[in-house]
């Protein structure tokens, strides 16, 4: 085979040493495997997420309320009177589609973190093309969650072009395996989608420390918006937020989980969203392979360990230094 | 997990097994040679007659065909329940009569013929003209004064009766015809009555002229008219004629059906009454392989598809091109990691190929849905729900359809009219993915998808249309098997994609940076 061809692609056992996880392989081994079925609907519905995590006692954004049918609309106006800053979000959006941020009240108008003004009867449409679908995966009809407002840890401020970072952490069997804080950018159109331009640090398990940061699967040392050095960048209440993260496997039943989270300035971390098909691209941000450390955990002798055993055989096990 | 992968290897191994067994066993003992067009064709011949009866007898008179050198009648099979049939010989020709006391409403009628063709089989006809000059019609005026006037002129420009018959048919088609000629053909309502005013003026030429009929043969082909073709006689033997283009000698691949002015097909008692053939060709004849079958203890023919009528025989030439399409957008899907737009999207597209052909339907493919998702974008800043957004984007397709049908008709750009071949259904559903994927991720990842379900497509389509395939699914439907324990183990593949190679390149042979080292 000529010699450059190995410049555009990698040798299979080249990545296979290398630990990298294959599509396939995390469809067939782990997903179907470890993800029963019946549970998905679970992690779907953010609804029926924030109930369950509110009911384990796991940190979400506070919900403030439901907006379920046309009829409730009526009482928007009742629950939205004292309140100053809240954000809605449909129930089976993705991609941070449909979520509007009210960051502030101008006497019966709502301020948008943009700074621009809406009347009551705007936020009342947005709840309704909400619930007619407009927002939801495949047009189904949905629901208009109002949750408390996150205002994201000083730690990131210099680090996001817009929006509040999340950190995707894949939980396998209950063990925080790999994480990533992932950053908005200009590119991305302030979404925190990988896929669309949006910055991907790979974090240290042991510390929250920053490893390396990938755009578009290329390595970038600086935030491409601010110009701000990754390297000093380190993710603050670690053991909590890994902790938080471990939890969410007696909380779903789900083997193979992708974790959201957010670091709110006041509240510390809180649960976003949960995904039982968690993508791939966390390995290209931290420069490793899921598979080793997957597989470190199947051979583990099972017997459910707790929740602090299994972090501190992450952050021991897992940490790069 | 480990009994369920023994599971699944002695499954495919089965499968395996009997897919090959079955085929060597149909090669080897049955005689079914592996590659197409090693034998002269067994073709399947089949005539549909319809018409309404009028309550009360009825007779359906059919000519079969004339026996004819190079032309081995393997099998004739006759199919109407109710009806009494009778084969009488008129002449060299042979009719089938078949007739019933009492019949109301539709009727159908079937005639079946297999034949083997040596490929030189049509021979020119060994008759000689019964006489030394034709009866000459009698035309009446101004009819007559116009013919008269034409064939001076035609006479004046030919030498023989060869390049006579040859002017005459050019004059009787050129986009502009002189007056005599117009005259003459403004009389005619039918193509028959064409064929009959050429052998008119042919005859009053003193040319010795008759009707001749026959098939076109095309592999697959249904609800297809006969031909009618003249004859004439040179002075030492026939010549045949194409009267639309004016071609002397007979096409390829046509089979001669009839000769002489006698009509195909007579109805009494009904109204209505149409004939249309269908044909197929096939590596070996049905009847010999019963035959064989039958010497060995086991009627597998009988449940075949040869067994089943040709139309529906016809349909199964396609259907069992599906799974190499499957097999296609697994191997893209699973080994290489291309994404496609909807999972068998690509497959449904492929088959709208076969009838568009590959660059025509790929122009009416992009074009409609590019047009669906414009239109489907204004539609979009309306509020509706899922159901009726779909159900307005299925009545776009059709919209769209018809206005690229009107559109090209009037360029000239008959291609496009194949438009009615892609299922609409599956336009609307690419355009409403298309749409929801545009606004949720942007244009990017629908030209991805997009350019994946195309080339998926066209690799399809290319493997579908190979001969050595088509030939393969259709004769040894058994080798489904073989597909079916291909998509088994694909099914287990854990392995990395060909893109996953590239796209995971910078994990391999860098240790990871320190942050200091930034």
């Amino acid at each position: 085979m000529p010699v450059n061809l190995f410049k555009w692609f990698a040798r299979p056992h080249a990545l296979l040493d290398a630990g990298v996880l294959s599509m396939n392989r995390r469809n067939l081994c782990y997903v179907s495997r470890y993800n029963k079925r019946s549970l998905l609907p679970l992690v779907d519905d953010k609804l029926s997420t924030k109930r369950l995590a509110e009911k384990a006692g796991v940190a979400v954004p506070k919900l403030l309320g439901v907006i379920q049918y046309q009829h409730d609309v009526q009482q928007l106006h009742k629950l939205l009177d004292h309140l100053s800053e809240f954000v809605i979000k449909p129930a089976n959006g993705s991609g941070g589609k449909g979520i509007l941020v009210i960051t502030g009240r101008d006497g019966s108008d709502f301020v948008k973190g943009s700074g621009e003004k809406l009347g009551f009867a705007d936020v009342k449409r947005h709840v309704t093309n909400t619930l007619g679908g407009l927002y939801s995966l495949g047009g189904k009809t949905d629901v208009a969650l109002i949750e408390s407002l996150i205002r994201a840890d000083p730690v990131f401020e210099r680090y996001s072009h817009e929006g509040v970072p999340d950190i995707r952490t894949i939980v396998f069997k209950g063990y925080p395996v790999m994480a990533m804080l992932r950053l908005a950018t200009k590119a991305s159109d302030g979404k925190a989608n990988l896929h669309q331009g949006a910055v991907g640090v790979g974090l240290d398990m042991a510390s929250g420390q920053s490893l390396r940061a990938v755009q578009f699967d290329q390595p970038v040392t600086h935030h491409p918006d601010t110009m701000q050095d990754f390297s000093a960048l380190s993710v603050p209440h670690w053991k909590q937020l890994l902790t938080l993260t471990a939890r969410c496997y007696e909380m779903t039943g789900l083997g193979y989980l992708g974790v959201d989270m957010v670091l709110d300035q006041n509240e510390g971390p809180l649960i976003l969203e949960l995904n039982a098909r968690p993508g791939l691209a966390i390995q290209i941000a931290n420069g490793s392979g899921l598979r080793s450390r997957l597989e470190m955990i199947e051979t583990l002798k099972s017997g459910d360990n707790a929740v602090s055993e299994r972090v501190t055989y992450a952050m021991t096990h897992f940490s790069h230094f | 997990m480990n009994t369920a992968r023994t599971q699944l290897a002695l499954v495919v191994i089965l499968l395996t097994v009997a897919g090959l067994g079955l085929t060597l066993y149909k090669h080897m003992t049955l005689g079914f040679p592996l590659l197409p067009g090693r034998h002269s064709p067994v073709w399947t011949l089949e005539a549909q007659i319809n018409f309404d009866a009028e309550d009360g007898p009825a007779q359906a008179i059919l000519t079969l065909p004339a026996a004819q050198d190079g032309a081995i009648v393997l099998d004739e099979f006759f199919s109407s329940p109710g009806y009494g049939i009778n084969v009488k010989k008129q002449g060299s020709q042979r009719q089938a009569v078949w007739s019933i006391r009492q019949a109301e409403e539709r009727q159908t009628l079937f005639y079946r013929i297999q034949l083997r063709l040596e490929p030189e089989h049509l021979t020119k006809a060994a008759d000689e003209p019964a006489s030394d000059k034709p009866d000459t019609p009698v035309l009446t005026e101004p009819y007559s004064t116009a013919a008269k006037t034409l064939l001076a002129t035609i006479r004046e420009k030919s030498s023989d009766n060869e390049s006579f018959t040859g002017t005459l048919l050019q004059e009787l088609n050129s986009v502009d015809p002189d007056q005599n000629t117009n005259m003459l053909l403004g009389n005619l309502t039918s193509r028959n009555d064409k064929v009959q005013l050429i052998l008119d003026l042919l005859h009053q030429e003193g040319i010795h002229a008759r009707m001749v009929r026959g098939l076109q043969l095309e592999d697959g082909r249904r609800k297809q008219p006969i031909v009618d073709m003249v004859e004439i006689w040179n002075g030492w033997h026939w010549i045949l004629f194409n009267p639309d283009t004016a071609a002397s000698g007979a096409p390829d691949n046509f089979f001669l059906w009839q000769r002489g002015g006698k009509s195909l097909l007579d109805v009494m008692g009904g109204s209505h009454s149409r004939v249309e053939f269908s044909m197929i060709s096939q590596p070996i004849p049905t009847k010999q392989l019963a035959l064989e079958e039958a010497a060995s203890g086991i009627s597998m023919v009988d449940f075949s598809i040869y067994s089943l009528p040709l139309e529906e025989q016809n349909a199964f030439k396609t259907i069992l091109l599906v799974p190499i399409g499957i097999l296609v957008v697994l191997v893209m899907r699973v080994l290489v990691g291309l994404r496609t737009s909807g999972t068998f999207m690509p497959v449904l597209i492929a088959v709208a190929f076969l009838q568009t052909r590959w660059l025509p339907g790929l122009v009416i493919f992009i074009t409609v849905v590019t047009v669906g998702l414009w239109l489907r974008f204004i539609l979009s800043r309306l509020n509706m729900l899922l159901v009726a957004r779909l159900g307005s984007v299925v009545i776009m397709v059709v919209g769209i359809m018809v206005t690229m049908s009107i559109l090209s008709w009037k360029l000239g750009i008959t291609q496009a009219l194949t438009v009615t071949f892609f299922p609409m259904i599956i336009l609307a559903w690419t355009i409403e993915r298309m749409s929801i994927l545009w606004e949720e991720e942007g244009p990017r990842d629908v030209f991805i998808e997009g350019f994946g379900s195309l080339l998926v497509a066209s690799l399809s389509y290319l493997l579908m249309t190979n001969r050595h395939v088509e030939y393969l699914t259709f004769n040894f439907p058994e080798l489904l098997m073989l597909v079916l324990a291909a998509t088994l183990l694909l099914g287990q593949y854990t392995g990395y994609r060909l893109l996953e190679l590239k796209r995971f390149r910078s994990l391999i042979g860098k240790p990871l940076q320190h942050p200091a080292e930034y």
